[in-house]
């Protein structure tokens, strides 16, 4: 949030708090793409900034071994299903982040396929954004709703009964939108998805 | 020297521009379908093109080459196009370029002039200054003309009259042209579109042009075109003026192999566009049928050298005004271009406008994008958009920060909060639980749907759900409790 609207200064603190966190762990797993793009795109360039080399070669470490959730299943366990069983309609958002920056592809899609019972649906014009764009949706409040309300049209098009990303943030604005227009369409992140098991 | 874009320096903030162009249903409907049908057909046209990727990088690689080296290449081609007989002059600025313009015109006893689509003729806002001196400037591309008899302003880069649909342009013609019974037909408004130009391109003796690559190995200028109108421009009058900026210079003419291939395909979608006009200097005067017996060529700089010193903003020079950033981008197809109150409208617009004026003004403008990246995805020179409007914001926040009224703005002073909040998880956990006694007053049935201050931008159009009463921590605590006992 701070670095992309241009509170550069001000993010490399959290950047400190982050590394030192998770400095040892095997895998870092993130349920937000968006997250793990400003992380691949930016933490290098800022620890540069910094000019501390101990900073920098933390940072070089530790990037590698982070995940986008999707990414840690499929790519790096190779696993695509996770038992899980969700009985109901499904469209799913690619969101910016995960699409054009972390290039997930098909992982996402792989992971739903295999969850029983799920009937997955594809979204209209699924590339464009929903409108979001962090602090975006306040200082432009009025474009952030109007490409809200081309997504949801969208959504609610596909006659799935939930929509599904990688992202809480984008989902966050779906379900704004989605609830103020008093539809029933529920929001869940695929996690949430493959953590659905079969009724007992 | 003083850098103007356009009417920059007068225009409202993007939010309060794209507030009124969102109010406009007519206007909102004819830029999704302009921009429907040119994305869909680009798309088409670089599925095609096994080695789309290599190109742009190709393209990346020469522009960023010439760039570093601009004093070199700038000044090769002003030494070859005055050996072919053109005439180069410099101008530091608008004011500048629009003297030498009209200078030349006086001097050659011109008060009228014929005009190619030229961007860069809007952004040191050329038509106003010749009409002061008391020359009438004749548009002569289709949209460009339609911009001008209506009294508009470009909102395309490729396309300036994409904001207007036929029955809107037939009525501009009925108007200016004096045509009371001319139809909305396309066939009907190309024709009056016809007769009122070629009139103008038999008579008047001075065109004006801008270019889209400036050759420094032969001293050539290449302009590409759709309708034809520019090959008259070029072609017909006895002096021609080209405007171009210092950016356009390309090495070599091989160089164009590049360039031609994705600028057509990028701009609308086309293999290769109807025209494209490459002159040098001037024909001999015993043998000159036809071309033009003098040549002159403002080269501009408007900001554009300081640009050089970043190399960050160095990258935006790379831009050919292909327009495919304007069609990709989500918040530009909303709003369309005029709210960006420049005439370089959408993503590329959104950093060139306020960099060239180095943030003295559009400083609204880098924070009009989401950071989806769609710009970037099909941007044909491979310019990092997203990566230069965080960058941009940096610029201005650090400014901001250096007044009073930036120290105590709601945003900076929220950012510094949150910035300290998210620093370490008592004060993050501490941040939550006010959050949540906070949040208390503003739920109606489970949902927050009128919160004050910045968050009452999100609450205007969408609901919130509460802060849960237990968070992920809590619940990862707890979990871990449970498996140790």
């Amino acid at each position: 949030m701070h670095y992309n609207t241009g509170y550069h200064g001000e993010a490399v603190p959290l950047v400190r708090r982050f590394v030192q966190t998770f400095r040892d762990a095997e895998a870092v797993c993130v349920p937000s793409a968006s997250c793990v793009a400003m992380m691949r795109e930016h933490y290098e360039l800022m620890a540069e900034r910094e000019n501390d080399p101990a900073f920098l070669a933390d940072v070089r470490s530790l990037l590698p071994r982070v995940f986008e959730f999707s990414e840690l299943l499929v790519n790096r366990l190779n696993l695509e299903d996770v038992g899980a069983h969700f009985a109901d309609t499904v469209t799913y958002h690619p969101s910016c982040h995960s699409l054009r920056m972390l290039h997930v592809g098909d992982a996402p899609r792989k992971l739903l396929r295999a969850v029983r019972g799920l009937t997955l649906i594809e979204l209209p014009n699924q590339e464009q954004c929903c409108g979001f764009g962090g602090t975006f949706a306040v200082k432009n409040a009025d474009v952030s709703a109007a490409m809200l309300t081309a997504k949801d049209a969208c959504v609610i098009e596909t006659g799935a009964n939930v929509v599904t990303a990688l992202d809480n943030s984008c989902l966050m604005q779906i379900y704004g939108g989605l609830h103020r227009a008093g539809s029933a369409v529920r929001t869940m992140h695929l996690a949430e998805i493959l953590a659905s098991e079969a009724p007992q | 020297m003083s850098v103007r874009v356009g009417k920059t320096a007068t225009a409202p903030t993007f939010p309060i521009a794209a507030h009124n162009a969102l109010a406009n249903r007519q206007l909102r409907a004819n830029v999704a379908r302009a921009t429907n049908t040119i994305r869909s057909k680009r798309a088409l046209r670089v599925e095609e093109m096994p080695d789309w990727q290599a190109l742009r990088q190709s393209a990346s690689d020469i522009k960023s080459h010439t760039l570093a080296h601009l004093d070199h290449y700038l000044t090769k081609f002003e030494r070859n196009c005055e050996r072919a007989g053109g005439k180069v002059h410099w101008a530091r600025d608008a004011d500048e370029a629009n003297t030498i313009a009209i200078d030349l015109i006086r001097h050659y006893g011109g008060t009228e002039v014929i005009k190619v689509k030229t961007m860069t003729s809007d952004e040191v806002q050329m038509n106003v200054a010749l009409e002061a001196a008391g020359i009438t400037p004749i548009e002569t591309d289709l949209a460009d003309m339609i911009v001008q008899m209506g009294h508009d302003e470009p909102s395309h880069i490729v396309v300036p009259a994409l904001h207007k649909n036929r029955f809107e342009i037939a009525e501009i013609f009925r108007r200016t042209m004096n045509l009371p019974d001319l139809t909305d037909t396309p066939a009907d408004l190309a024709a009056a579109a016809r007769a009122y130009l070629r009139d103008r391109f038999l008579r008047v003796k001075i065109g004006i042009s801008g270019a889209n690559f400036a050759i420094a190995e032969t001293g050539a200028i290449c302009v590409v075109e759709s309708e034809g109108n520019g090959r008259m421009c070029v072609t017909m009058p006895d002096v021609l003026i080209s405007l171009v900026g210092v950016e356009k210079v390309i090495p070599t003419f091989q160089d164009l192999e590049v360039f031609l291939q994705l600028l057509p395909r990028s701009a609308t979608g086309e293999r290769m566009n109807p025209y494209t006009s490459l002159w040098t200097g001037v024909t001999p005067h015993h043998q000159a049928q036809d071309g033009p017996r003098a040549f002159h060529i403002i080269l501009l700089d408007n900001g554009r050298t300081a640009q050089l010193l970043d190399e960050r903003e160095r990258e935006t020079l790379a831009c050919i005004r292909c327009g495919a950033c304007l069609n990709a981008c989500p918040v530009y197809r909303e709003t369309g271009g005029l709210a960006y109150g420049s005439i370089y409208s959408g993503p590329i617009g959104a950093i060139l406008s306020p960099q060239l004026q180095n943030l003295e003004h559009s400083r609204s403008l880098p924070y009009a994008s989401t950071l989806c990246g769609a710009c970037y995805e099909v941007c044909p020179v491979k310019i990092n958009i997203p990566e230069t409007l965080i960058h941009l914001r940096g610029r201005i926040v650090r400014e901001d920060q250096k007044t009073l009224g930036g120290i105590f703005s709601a945003e900076n002073l929220a950012m510094q909060i949150a910035a300290k909040a998210f620093l370490n998880h008592r004060s993050y956990e501490a941040a939550q639980r006010l959050a949540r006694m906070g949040q208390r007053i503003f739920e109606r049935d489970g949902q927050l749907t009128n919160l004050p201050g910045m968050a009452g931008g999100w609450t205007q159009y969408r609901d919130l759900r509460p802060i849960p009463k237990s968070s992920f921590r809590d619940w990862w605590k707890s979990r871990e409790k449970e498996s140790r006992s």
